[in-house]
């Protein structure tokens, strides 16, 4: 506790320097930054750099185009395009300084006040700035030009204060966030004024979000001079400025189009430099607040992937024909610098009309499998080995357009989060026909009947309402009642339900896994239940597969593997379980995590928590290898787990 | 939903009422005398005596301000010093000009932006590049030169559209449309921009929610899934978007108006700020204040259309 405090104080001071630091780091920000002091360098220094007077004429060479007397060309009083630019620079770039200055002199101080006394002083400076937001300010800046004509000054004065909302809450907001911080507090704590923590601490912390919004501002006050002038509502029509050069040039535009360009670009390049500018500071700003890192993941709906034929485990052979059967998917991640891989050569088969559990801890594989099989992985994940049998076609090489035949109507799918499943701005009704139309291609009062089946079908107590209510008006597990029944509207042959019940309360869990068994039993399809609840399991599954970091290690009838199991993270998982422990038996917490993909060793993964572990576990890969009928484990070390079962 | 609206009216009146207090204060308030900077310097005595007197300044600011209200709580805003007409006959005149632009590129924008945004959210690489460098370039370029370097393009050198001027729908729909094509693509850039960001960046958030995963897996086809579903979750942000763009538009017919010379309210705010002309301005300020409103009630009521969690029951 006290070091934290104490390390936060001293954030404020070397975060400024290496956030320079990084900043400089970036392309774009130094060329925007060189750009721009190069400007104002130039401006400063006109009259020792441009290469002619600002009024002065030539009219023996007017809309002379670029020579080598005039680099940008001369316009229609023969004055030289370059020096009037530079000239003109100096009254826009005042200009924009003007809008700065009023903007930060006002915006900041009132923001900090905002944000630091909170309240209804807070309120009332939100309840104005935003409807002086709401107001196009050119509006405010023409009453100001039109009793005041010629004086720049006054509009840009006026055109910032008009700016001071947005500051104020760019302000505001980011001294909000600061002010919860623990060193504010520490601050506090130790005596600090008020004053004295918003200029040592909070300032600081603040910077980024007023460069961006300075930025920002400075752009837009540039396009708005540059404007004012163009329409000729500022200065005297002799002096140059960048958009009154603009203007003339509109009014030879039908004999010198090339005039329009110089002025024009400039204003053009100096708002981009502005602007990427800010856009620079906001992302180093980001990065030093650690905020997650937003990356765009463009890619969703991919197409079927080159797999290649993962190595054959070893399976014992069918009782009957399955109707799902994968061979060796692999799953891996790929980033820009390696691929991990998440999921290891993972081989079962689901046989019709069967319950199959899927256990184990977060992290090991299991959605992942499930989601490769229905290929609705994330972008970043894709399918990297393997097959995956569906009556004599493989899933993972089938065509999108033919896998797509197969969605809801051979595999269909629920997940963990029932109300975030559904579609918020649809009906239930209408989410349900649409789907039903999609499968059996009837008619619309045909799909709201059967839409209404099925909501009766998954016990919905009232299905009219129901139909006519939108996923935000019903409960959890209503909801997942839903999700069930768009899922069942293909008929499909096989569900996968990914942890079905674990968002739910514990009464309706079970009311959720009644309503699953009816289902199964009423249709016949074969469920895919991915869990690691030992209770669901028990309750309706018919063979277990347990997994661990992306590999299957146990695989058997759940009767059998209750009573005996083959491997230790399964006796670990049981025995770390309440309701299956038998009376008197001590109940195990499994030690340690998951380890994560990327860090697998080479051996067998579990044995850095494994009681039973040796060197020879370590030494090299385990493999599946089959115990008796339909029993599969990935341990050396079998024997002295089945021991230790039966000596219990 | 008539209460809704009603609600929303309601809330709308201090904005109302601020805008013309604002423009009251600073006309009052800047150091600068009206009355002279209207006639000149070379009129008389009498002469500005006489315009101190129309524009009401022998009176202290709070009557000007009572007696303005009053006069246009009964839908006058007063005359025009320099046309020497009732100032809501001149609006109304140019209104439909303004509308026919800023409606015209807020659609051009919302169509184009939500095409392109779309398209760089479902494709990586590329295309979303090419959005981001479109914006900034569209972002960066000032109204009145991309509207000038279009003329020098498409009206000077091809022919294609009239250079400046407007036709009014009832002369002639072609001529109407061909009039505004120019103006209404010059205020419509940013606009796209701005608009392809933000539904890229909403659609790319929708595109990862569960429910998108639940109907695919249920059997809804991708075109349903991002034309139906996707896009209308992902409108909901974009719409808030849209009505700034609106506004921007409005603030945008300043300098459109005057390039392509079209007889509308921007327009005619710049003239009447060269002829200071105060309420004319004022009366314009009121104008766009209401336009303001009616784009902010379109918005809350698209929003609660699209999304049923806000709806008032």
């Amino acid at each position: 506790m006290n070091a934290g405090p104490g390390l936060a104080l001293r954030r404020g001071a070397s975060s400024r320097r290496s956030f320079l630091r990084r900043l400089l780091r970036r392309p774009v920000a130094v060329v925007a930054l060189a750009f721009l002091l190069a400007l104002i360098l130039v401006c400063v220094a006109a009259p020792l750099v441009a290469p002619y007077a600002p009024g002065s004429q030539d009219l023996a060479d007017v809309l002379s185009g670029p020579t080598s007397h005039h680099v940008l060309g001369t316009d229609s009083l023969g004055r030289d395009v370059l020096s009037r630019l530079i000239y003109g620079g100096r009254r826009s770039l005042l200009s924009v300084a003007e809008g700065l200055a009023a903007v930060l002199v006002l915006g900041v101080p009132l923001g900090l006040a905002a944000g630091f006394a909170g309240g209804r002083a807070d309120r009332a400076l939100s309840r104005v700035s935003d409807m002086v937001l709401a107001i196009p300010p050119i509006i405010f800046v023409l009453v100001v030009v039109a009793v005041v004509p010629g004086n720049e000054d006054a509009a840009m004065l006026v055109f910032g204060l008009l700016g001071t909302p947005a500051m104020l809450r760019v302000v505001r907001s980011a001294t909000l966030k600061v002010r919860e911080e623990l060193y504010i507090t520490a601050a506090r704590l130790s005596g600090l004024s008020s004053p004295q923590i918003v200029r040592r601490h909070v300032l600081p912390r603040i910077s980024g979000p007023v460069i961006v919004q300075a930025s920002l501002f400075a752009a837009y006050a540039l396009l708005f001079e540059t404007g004012l002038a163009y329409l000729g509502l500022t200065v005297d029509p002799s002096a140059p400025t960048w958009g009154g050069m603009v203007a003339e040039a509109s009014a030879v535009i039908e004999q010198q189009e090339w005039l329009l360009i110089p002025s024009g670009t400039l204003i053009a390049l100096t708002i981009l430099a502005f602007g990427l500018l800010g856009d620079a500071v906001r992302d180093v700003a980001v990065v030093a607040d650690d905020a997650p890192d937003r990356v765009r993941r463009p890619v969703r709906f991919r197409k079927a992937a080159h797999v290649a034929a993962g190595d054959q485990a070893h399976l014992p052979a069918g009782r009957q024909a399955a109707l799902l059967s994968v061979r060796g998917l692999s799953v891996s991640r790929a980033s820009r610098e390696c691929s991990t891989l998440i999921v290891d050569s993972v081989s079962f088969d689901a046989y019709p009309g069967e319950t199959l559990g899927l256990v184990g801890e977060s992290g090991c594989g299991k959605s992942v499998t499930a989601l490769a099989l229905l290929r609705l992985l994330s972008a970043g994940l894709s399918v990297t080995g393997g097959r995956a049998h569906w009556s004599g076609r493989d899933l993972l090489r089938l065509p999108d357009r033919s896998f797509d035949e197969l969605r809801g109507s051979a595999l269909a799918y629920i997940s963990q989060e029932p109300q975030a499943s559904l579609d918020p701005t649809f009906t239930i009704g209408s989410q349900l026909a649409e789907v039903i139309r999609r499968h059996d291609r009837v008619p619309r009062p045909a799909a709201r009947a059967r839409a209404r089946d099925l909501l009766r079908q998954v016990e919905l107590p009232d299905p009219e309402r129901t139909a006519r209510a939108y996923p935000h008006e019903l409960s959890g597990g209503m909801a997942q009642r839903v999700a069930i029944a768009l899922a069942l509207a293909g008929r499909p042959e096989l569900l996968i339900a990914d942890e079905p019940t674990t968002a739910l309360d514990v009464t309706v869990q079970a009311e959720i896994l009644a309503l699953l068994r009816r289902l199964q039993h009423e249709t016949g399809m074969a469920l895919l239940l991915i869990t690691h609840d030992w209770g669901v399991l028990a309750d309706i599954c018919d063979r277990v597969i347990v997994m661990y970091a992306g590999q299957i290690v146990e695989q058997g009838v759940a009767q059998e593997l209750f009573d005996g199991p083959l491997h230790p993270y399964t006796l670990g998982l049981l025995r770390s379980h309440p309701s299956l422990a038998r009376p008197g038996q001590r109940l195990d917490a499994l030690p340690g995590r998951v380890v994560p993909p990327g860090a697998w060793p080479a051996g067998c993964r579990f044995a850095v928590r494994c009681r039973f572990a040796r060197d020879a576990c370590q030494a090299g890969p385990v493999g599946l290898a089959e115990h008796g009928d339909d029993r599969l484990s990935r341990c050396l070390r079998v024997e002295q787990v089945l021991e230790e079962v039966s000596a219990r | 939903m008539t209460r809704a609206i009603g609600r929303r009216l309601a809330q709308s009146v201090p904005l109302l009422l601020i805008v013309p207090t604002i423009t009251f204060l600073l006309a009052a308030l800047i150091p600068g005398d009206v009355a002279r900077t209207i006639v000149g310097a070379n009129a008389s005595q009498a002469q500005y005596e006489q315009v101190r007197r129309s524009l009401g300044l022998n009176q202290p600011l709070y009557a000007r301000y009572w007696e303005w209200l009053g006069q246009a709580f009964h839908g006058s805003l007063g005359t025009s010093l320099f046309w020497q007409q009732p100032v809501t006959s001149l609006l109304n005149s140019r209104l439909p000009v303004t509308l026919s632009l800023v409606v015209g590129s807020t659609a051009v924008a919302a169509a184009g932006g939500a095409a392109l945004g779309t398209q760089a959210a479902l494709r990586a690489g590329a295309l979303g590049r090419l959005i981001d460098a479109i914006s900034l370039v569209g972002l960066a370029l000032p109204n009145f030169f991309l509207g000038l370097l279009l003329i020098a393009w498409f009206a000077v050198t091809l022919r294609l559209f009239p250079a400046t001027g407007y036709v009014s729908l009832i002369q002639s729909p072609g001529g109407w449309i061909r009039s505004l094509v120019l103006p209404v693509v010059t205020l419509a850039v940013p606009g796209t921009a701005v608009i392809a960001k933000q539904t890229r960046d909403a659609m790319s958030g929708i595109l990862d929610q569960p429910f998108i995963r639940t109907l695919r897996a249920a059997g809804v086809p991708r075109r349903s899934i991002i034309g139906r579903h996707a896009l209308r979750n992902a409108a909901i942000p974009v719409v808030t978007v849209t009505g700034l763009i609106f506004v921007g538009s409005l603030s945008g017919t300043v300098l459109v108006e005057s390039v392509f010379a079209l007889p509308g309210l921007g327009g005619l705010a710049v003239q009447a700020t060269s002829q200071h002309d105060l309420p004319l301005i004022q009366g314009v300020a009121v104008y766009f204040t209401v336009i303001v409103i009616c784009v902010n009630l379109v918005v809350d009521l698209a929003y609660s259309w699209l999304d049923p969690r806000v709806r008032v029951s």
